[in-house]
Order: C-alpha cells, then structure tokens, then sequence
C-alpha cells in the first residue's frame, strides 16, 4: 500500500513538469497547427543552459532557471521568426519536414558541442530527502513541483487575463479579423511559439538536474509532449496540464507493477488507443466541403 | 413532362444542427426523373449543407434522404456515388496539376475492369480497360467541347472551363442524377450560354439535374422547377414563372440585400 | 526513349562487378541501393498517395526481423509453459516471409492508422513505430533484444553443384540491383494504373477524389501494404547482408534519413527516391573521406532538407525536369489564372 501511495507521489512530482512540457506544445501545435519536432530539442536546450550556467559559469541556481527559460523564449522566437514565418500559408507537409530538419540539425549540434556524455548538475538542496511518514521525495523535486505549478499558473493567466492572451486567442480563432482588428499577426506567431518554447526549456530546466542531460532526451520528452496534447485536446490549456498527470500516472503505475521496460511505450500506447478510439481529428478533411 | 414521372430523389424532413447552430431546420422537397431541378435562396440558408448531406459528405441530424428507394442515411460518399448520385464542387472542380484527359480518366475508375493482379503483371484485361477508359474519356471531352485542351494542366485553364472539367468528371461516373453546386458562379455572360446549352445536353440525355445557383436569370431559364430554401426550411416551390411573382421569396431576397435581376 | 535509357542503365549498372574491385566501393553500393528500395516504397505512400508516414522504418526492420529469425529459427514462451516455436528455413524463404510480414503488418497498421488524419496521422505513425523499436528491446526472448541477432545465414539458391551464394559483395549487389529493379518496375505499373490514378487523386483533392467513386480507405491501405511489403523486403536483403540486426534498425532517424532520400529526390517521381538515395547514399561517404564528423554530417543533411523544402519544393528531379521542359507549370500559372478571375468579377 506504501508502494502504491510512493508511486502516486511521484506520479504527481512528475506531472507538474508534464503539464509544462505538454502546455507548451498544445499552444504550439494546438493553436498554431504547427507539428513542432523542435519541442524536445528546446527541452534539451533548457537543460543544456542549465548546465552551462550552473557548472560552468557558477550562477545561482535559482536565476539560472529563469535565465534558461528566457534563452528558451528567445530561441522560440528565432526558429519561428526564420524559418516558420515564411511558410505561413505551406501546407502541413511542408512545415512538418522544415521542423523536423531543424530538429535534427539542433540535436546534433548539441551533439556536437557536448558529445554524448551524460552530464550532471549540481543542486543546492540538501541531499537527505523529505520523509513524509513512510512516503519520501527529494528536495529537487518538491522543488520542481513547485516551481512547476507556479508557471502553470502564470501561463494560465498571460493566456486568459491579459491583452497578449487574448490578442493569441483572437489570432488563431479567426485570424483575418484579428488582423482587421488591429491585431499583429506576426508578433503573435512568434510570441506564441517562443512561449510554448520557453515552457519546453523551463521543463528542461527543472528537470535536468533531476536526472542527468543528454543530447537525445528531447526525444522522449517531445513524444510525451505529442500525448499528453492529444489527450487533452489541442489548444485546451487546461486538458493538457490534467493529461500531463494522467500520464504521469499512466507511466508510475505501469512501471511499477506491469514491466518497467515499457514504461515509455505507456506514451506512444496512450496516442494510439486515443486516436483510435475518436477517430474525427480536427484536420479531417484537407479540403473544406463546398 | 407527365405527372406521373416516377420520384427520383426524396428528402424527407431533413434537419442539421452542429452544436446549437441549425444549418437546416426541416427540409423536405422531391426531384423527378428527368427534371431539372434549382435549389435557391439567399446565402447562409442551407444549401451547400444540402449538398452535403444528400451525397454523404456531412451527416444529418434526423430525417432521411432516398435515392431510388436506397436510404442514403450512413452510406459513404463513393458509395453513393456509385449509385449513381454525382455531385460537383463549387470550389476546386478539378485536380489541378493534372491534365484535363487524366482528370476524366481519374473520373472513369468506377468504369475500370482490372484488377491489381492484372495491373502488376500488365495482363491483356489491364491493357484493353485502359485502353476502353481513354476512348471513353475522350468521347466525354468531345461531348463537353474541351477535346482541344485535353493535355493541358487542369489547373492552368480559365475558371469557366475548369468549371466544365468539373462536370466532365461527374459525367465520367456515369451518373443517372447530377447535383451541381453553384456551376456558373464566376463565369461571364457567353460561358454561361454555353454551359446552360450543355446541361440541355445532359438532360436530353437522360441524366435528371439538381443544381444550387445563385444567377437567377440562369436558374429560370433552365430550370423545370424551383425550390426555394431559406433559414433552412423550404418556403416555395414551383414553376420558374410562379416563384418570380411570390411574395414570401422576393421577401426573402429583398430583406437580404439587393437581389441580382 | 526514357524506357531505353532506363534499361541501358541498368546494362551499365550491372557491368559494374566486373570492372570495379574495390570492395567497399561495391559495399557503398549495396546499402546504398538497399536504402534505394526502402525510399522508392515510402515513395509511393508519401509522394503518390500524399501520406506523410514518419513509421516506415518499422516495415523495413519488421522485414529484417521477420527474414533473421525465420532463417535461425526461434522458440518463445507465450504463456509459462506453452512455446511456439519455428525450425531454421531457408534464406530465399525466410525472405518471402519477410515480405509477407511486413505486408501484412502494413494491412493492420494502415486500417488502424487511416482512421485518423492530418497530424494526427503523422503522430500515430510515430508511434506505432516506436512501440515496435521497444517491444524489439525488450521481448529479449524473441529478439535478443540489445544482444542482436547474430550469425544470419547468408542467401543461397540451388544446392550442390548448382548452388548460387550471396555470400560475396559481387553477387550480393547484382541481387540488390535486380531486386531493386523489380521493384521499381512494380511501383511503376502501379502509379501508372487505374489504383494509380486513384491515390494520386487522394492526394491532389481527396473529396473530389470521393465523389467520383474513389474508396479513400482502401486505397490508403493498399498503398501501404505494398508500401510495406517493398520495405520489408529491403529489410531482408539487409539481414541477410550485414548478418547482424539489432534494436536500433528501428530508430526514428532512419525513417527521417527514407524522407529527406524521397523529399530531396522529388516525391511522387519515379526517379525521385533513386536520386535521393544515391545523393544520400553517397554524401556521408564524402563527408567521411574530407574527416568530416558525423554529427556535423547531420547536420549537413538538416539544412539540406530544409533548404529543399523551400527552394526546390518539389525535389530535384522535377526541377530538372522543369528546366529542360520549360513548360508552364500549373503553380507558376495558378497567379495568372486568379489575376485573371478577380478581373472578370
């Protein structure tokens, strides 16, 4: 039973970040209709900053974070301001290919730069971990969890209670009278997309000095990413960060007591029978009928 | 045309709504065999969203559509079409970046005889059915006047004669009733002579026509019969001459902006 | 006359063991031409059919997987103390079974699959492929997992004195040219029949494409099944070349490395994959000779692929094409037919 309540809380632990990186991507892919490769590639990159910043510049962790994120943010608004902006009326296609060569080109070049050496980054929590009766989590993650929910919290409100929230929401519903309505476009796209990157990098951020950082963890993170969104609904905030817990759910249990082996597959299994079972996407029909 | 004319096409009580938007409340109207059929009214009351349902592309949310005693409810949309119910776009008409001959011959696959073994192995029944489709495609490019454009691109032609590739294509189906969404909407004054010549033509030859349009001199003076849809219900039908004089349809024009004489 | 020169090509291609010795040239060849095969069949589900599948690899690795333990024979537990379990088959017939594998699983994963589309497609098709990569890990009893499986016999045909082995590069490459020669002419009946038409519609206006009586599902299936079963057989060739296959065979940058080979080529051409693949086949060993990273060589490739995408969109071979015909492409003309619409109104 002890067990059980040990994966939930870690099952929650891991969520909060889920949600993040899931948040992101719905903006993203939900809102923009774009099949963003480059997500796991920005995770990496949020924990590749942090990396950098901490063991190599000796910056305080905490600042590190916000710095790291604000590197996403910028590398959001570069790989949208170069290569997404002049395909804005390219088919599917066309963008998936472009974002899927920027993903490799990024995963190598982190590659590169690197090399494949799995690196650690020191924290600044005391190593012994909270002990809450017979459940225990470590300092790094409360900690991740916190800060977690704590962005959640503000992109819900950027995204429902200010003027650039509203500006997105206008934009991606019905984009011709936005731009009749005084509305940017083109700041838009790249607010958005930078957004949802920089979420991705601060999930990378939180996370790196959790596990360890390697230039192909944006891979798994990316396919988590594209799960929880279809679980949620694309574009839905709110159904990404519950199906960023059901996931995380989804994964501990399976884990723990199915086979720890196909614990990734959980993700990929989870797309799979949700698509299967509510075959309408919203891309259906290529064509519009009439 | 006798009284007697068996019905063809039946739309019985037909309702779509999406999410508390009603598209079509009640719509309920019989096309004849042989007859030409127009379906009018002012934009927003329905019509495409007729279309769509009577051949399969949308679903409605309650009544029922029969097309020679075939309930049309469920069915697929190249399944209906094989019924012979064919239907024309009233945007993108044609596949663009072929010629207008693989354009009709892509319109002759439910003439096709052969099956993929014949294809692979390029047995005598493959080579005679591709031979009978391209004979067949040009007889039906004679037939609508396009023969000298036939190896053009589809889509660099002007929009009246893609219009007629369009049609080229539903006649490909062999069908026995054709829906036509808005045919002449972009097209000049002689192309649209042209095209209503060609519908006599497709008439004469058996093919009974249902057609949305919004030119209404067109629409008179081709038509057999008149139905009239707005706000998703049928609020008149009749002869071309009866529907010009009625009051309820020149309100339903009028209150919408100026109607085009 | 394009029939002709096709036919003298392969004449050359064939000739090549006789005057070329060098082994590792002969080596580039091979896999070169084996990833030639694997990008003509996504070809046809991606370029002719207008599918964009990011799972093909699983069909290739199936097909090796399938060829490796049918000609080693295997025996697994599916429940504690009941195995099923095959004998060691002959190469040419594990090959067979390869193909017909791969196909069906094509069959199975394309009925699935095209209940969704769009994006959403893209993404099932990732991960389907994923989840077959994992259950190759980790069903160890099957596989062997990460340990490989190794020491896959190499084709032989006949017996005794007539037997034929492709045990030496020379031979191996002539089986691969005409294997891929088969194949080629395969998908060219196809593309260019009535089924042919069909896709090619569904990929220009699926719609229009449904009211003229085109079955959309099943012409999707279909293409992936023969789509699949070309790559299982890729597949095969390949397990019974390099006598080694692992896990990794199924990794996603292999089903990228099949895109770009088709995108770059041009996509919906014949000669499309086969000049991708060559230009693919042949860079990395470039790359290598100027001591060039692999890394780097990624991303060479990368922005290659991205360059394509929007300078030459259609690949190269159209764009060559296009240069030697001149002829007004329906794109270039597309702006002055809708000048010409918005004048008349």
């Amino acid at each position: 039973m002890d067990e059980l309540f040990q994966h939930f809380l870690n099952a929650i632990i891991l969520g909060g970040t889920y949600a993040l990186l899931g948040i992101g991507l719905t903006l993203i892919f939900g809102i923009m209709r774009v099949v963003n490769f480059t997500h796991g590639e920005l995770y990496a990159f949020g924990a590749y900053c942090m990396y950098a910043l901490v063991m190599i510049f000796h910056v305080n962790f905490f600042v590190a974070l916000a710095l790291a994120m604000a590197m996403g943010i910028l590398m959001g608004a570069a790989i949208e301001m170069l290569l997404l902006n002049r395909l804005r009326g390219a088919d599917i296609d066309t963008t998936m290919l472009v974002m899927i060569g920027a993903w490799i080109v990024m995963q190598n070049t982190e590659q590169f730069i690197w090399s494949g050496v799995a690196l650690s980054i020191n924290s600044p929590f005391p190593a012994n971990p909270l002990v809450l009766g017979p459940l225990s989590v470590s300092w790094n993650r409360v900690y991740v969890f916190v800060i977690a929910l704590a962005l959640i919290g503000a992109t819900y409100y950027l995204v429902n209670r200010t003027r650039l929230g509203k500006a997105m929401r206008a934009t991606f519903q019905d984009r011709d009278t936005a731009a009749l309505m005084g509305i940017r476009i083109d700041r838009i796209h790249t607010a958005t997309f930078a957004l949802g990157s920089g979420l991705a990098a601060a999930a990378g951020a939180l996370l790196g000095p959790v596990f360890v950082v390697t230039p192909t963890m944006g891979d798994l993170a990316a396919s988590k990413a594209f799960a929880i969104v279809i679980l949620g609904g694309l574009g839905n905030i709110t159904g990404a960060t519950l199906g960023g817990f059901i996931l995380a759910f989804v994964e501990e249990l399976g884990a723990g007591y199915i086979s720890s082996g196909y614990r990734d597959a959980m993700g990929f299994l989870l797309i799979i029978l949700i698509l299967l079972m509510r075959p309408t996407g919203l891309f259906a029909q290529k064509e519009r009928i009439g | 045309m006798s009284a007697s004319a068996e019905t063809i096409l039946s739309i019985e009580h037909v309702a779509v709504n999406f999410g508390g938007l009603v598209a079509i409340s009640d719509m309920t109207f019989d096309v004849k065999r042989g007859e030409i059929v127009g379906l009018i009214g002012p934009n927003g009351a329905g019509k495409t969203t007729a279309f769509n349902v009577i051949t399969g592309f949308q679903r409605q949310t309650s009544g029922e559509v029969l097309y020679r005693s075939h309930r049309l409810t469920g069915m697929k949309p190249h399944e209906i079409a094989k019924l012979g119910l064919v239907r024309t776009f009233q945007r993108t008409s044609v596949f663009k970046e072929r010629s207008v001959f693989e354009n009709v011959l892509t319109g002759l696959h439910c003439s096709g005889r052969s099956s993929l073994w014949d294809t692979l192995l390029q047995s005598r029944r493959e080579r005679s059915s591709e031979h009978e489709l391209a004979d067949a495609a040009n007889e039906i490019l004679r037939f609508i006047g396009l023969e000298r454009r036939a190896g053009e691109a589809a889509g660099i032609l002007p929009y009246g004669e893609q219009r007629l590739i369009g049609v080229a294509l539903a006649l490909a189906v062999k069908p026995t009733m054709l829906l036509l969404d808005e045919p002449v909407s972009g097209m000049n004054h002689a192309e649209t002579a042209r095209f209503v010549k060609l519908l006599e033509k497709i008439s004469a030859s058996g093919v009974t026509i249902l057609l949305v349009e919004h030119d209404m001199p067109m629409v008179m003076q081709v038509c057999n019969r008149i139905v009239v849809l707005n706000y998703g219900r049928i609020i008149a039908e009749g002869a071309p001459s009866e529907i010009q004089s009625n009051p309820e349809v020149i309100r339903a024009y009028l209150g919408q902006g100026k109607k085009r004489a | 006359m394009s029939r002709y020169l096709g036919w003298l090509l392969v004449a050359f291609l064939g000739s090549v063991p006789l005057w070329m010795q060098d082994f590792y040239f002969l080596h580039v060849l091979i896999t070169t031409g084996i990833f030639i095969i694997a990008a003509m069949s996504l070809n046809l589900l991606l370029g002719y059919t207008g599918q964009l599948s990011l799972g093909h690899v699983a069909f290739f690795g199936i097909g090796a997987y399938t060829s490796a333990l049918v000609s080693l024979g295997f025996q697994v537990h599916v429940l504690p103390d009941f195995t099923i379990g095959l004998a060691p088959k002959p190469a040419w017939f594990a090959m067979l079974a390869a193909v017909a594998v791969a196909g069906l699983t094509g069959y199975a994963i394309g009925k699935l699959s095209f209940r969704v589309r769009g994006a959403y497609f893209v993404i099932v098709s990732i991960s389907f492929a994923e989840v077959v990569r994992l259950v190759a890990v980790n069903w160890v009893e099957l596989t062997q997992g990460p340990m490989a499986l190794n020491n896959i016999p190499a084709l032989t045909l006949g017996s005794g004195p007539f037997e034929l082995s492709f045990l030496r590069k020379p031979e191996f490459y002539l089986l691969v040219l005409a294997a891929a020669v088969v194949c080629y002419i395969v998908i060219a009946r196809l593309v260019n029949s009535r089924a042919g038409r069909a896709m090619i519609a569904l990929r220009e206006n699926e719609s229009l494409a449904t009211s003229v009586g085109i079955d959309v599902t099943h012409y999707l299936v279909l293409a992936t099944v023969v789509s699949a079963a070309i790559a299982g057989m890729a597949g095969a060739l390949y397990a019974h070349y390099i006598r080694i296959v692992d896990p990794d065979i199924f990794l996603f940058i292999y089903t990228v490395t099949m895109v770009i080979m088709v995108i770059t080529g041009g996509k919906g051409t014949l000669a499309g994959p086969i000049v991708g693949g060559a230009l693919f086949g042949f860079v990395p060993e470039i790359l290598r000779a100027m001591e060039i990273e692999p890394e780097l060589q990624w991303v060479v490739y990368g922005v290659l692929m991205i360059l394509v995408v929007y300078f030459l969109p259609r690949g190269i071979v159209p764009a060559i094409g296009g240069y030697f015909s001149g002829r007004k492409t329906a794109e270039t003309a597309d702006a002055s037919s809708t000048a010409a619409e918005t004048m008349q109104k």
